[in-house]
């Protein structure tokens, strides 16, 4: 790419969201804010895929992952939010602690 | 010199909103912040020459699951009442454990000695693509157009109001 930079500094990025979601999912109580740190995790796969490609001589083959990942990720976010919803509508919160009654 | 300019910019706003997304103490505003995300990275995938997947990114996540994220955030009452930290995992114990993780890809991005091809003219990408999912990816294809069935009717029978006689 020139300019000076190279997958190290993609793979940094990567790896700093992936982070910042892994912190997301472990902190959060509210249902919809762990889908979202799950958000984040996805994307930062996603850009490692993209960067391996573009820095793998130009290969289709990370591209076609990322957007079978996109797509996972959508059906995710569909059901999660469904669930969530219907945990809603059930116990009026959606904090996870509190939605336990499956718990044995 | 150009490209680390617009490369350092997008970076900033992806792992600034980002950041924003896991420390923000309202949900709402994590919601809003997760646009700057899914922004940069999209910027970031154009950088990186995959402009279909950027065009994906941008119809699918911010489009769809972005607004259905914030649309959830809206539909659920009360959603400010929940607190923030969790009871199993607290926050000091959730930056360790998250810091670990990113002091360990750190080191093993640093340490291995990754082959770089030469770079590459960015070219559209749209015709290899699709020659690839009707060629070699066909059958992934074909399964994903199942699981995207699936999670529809899956969504529309777990969130439906059951009017029983």
């Amino acid at each position: 790419m020139g300019g000076g930079i190279t997958l190290n500094h993609f793979l940094v990025l990567s790896l700093i969201i992936f982070s910042l979601g892994l912190f997301t999912v472990l902190t959060r109580r509210n249902a919809i804010g762990i889908l979202m740190g799950v958000e984040l995790i996805l994307n930062s796969a996603n850009i490692n895929y993209l960067a391996f490609a573009f820095y793998g001589g130009g290969k289709y083959d990370g591209q076609i992952f990322a957007i079978f990942v996109i797509m996972l990720a959508a059906a995710e976010a569909v059901i999660g939010l469904a669930v969530v919803l219907a945990i809603y509508q059930n116990f009026k919160t959606i904090d996870v602690d509190a939605a336990e009654t499956l718990r044995g | 010199m150009l490209a680390q300019v617009i490369f350092y910019a997008l970076a900033a706003l992806t792992v600034g909103s980002a950041g924003l997304v896991a420390f923000s103490r309202n949900i709402v505003y994590s919601a809003f912040a997760l646009l700057g995300a899914f922004m940069g990275i999209v910027g970031i995938y154009i950088l990186l020459a995959a402009d279909f997947v950027a065009m994906v990114q941008l119809l699918v996540y911010v489009g769809g699951i972005l607004v259905l994220t914030i649309f959830a955030v809206m539909l659920t009452a009360g959603i400010g009442d929940v607190k923030v930290s969790n009871r199993a995992v607290g926050t000091g114990p959730a930056i360790v454990v998250a810091g670990v993780a990113a002091i360990v890809m750190l080191y093993a991005v640093m340490r291995t000695q990754w082959h770089q091809a030469a770079a590459i003219t960015p070219a559209p990408t749209t015709y290899a693509i699709g020659n690839a999912f009707l060629g070699d990816y066909v059958l992934p294809f074909e399964v994903a157009s199942l699981v995207l069935l699936a999670a529809l009717i899956g969504a529309i029978v777990i969130s439906r109001h059951e009017v029983r006689e």
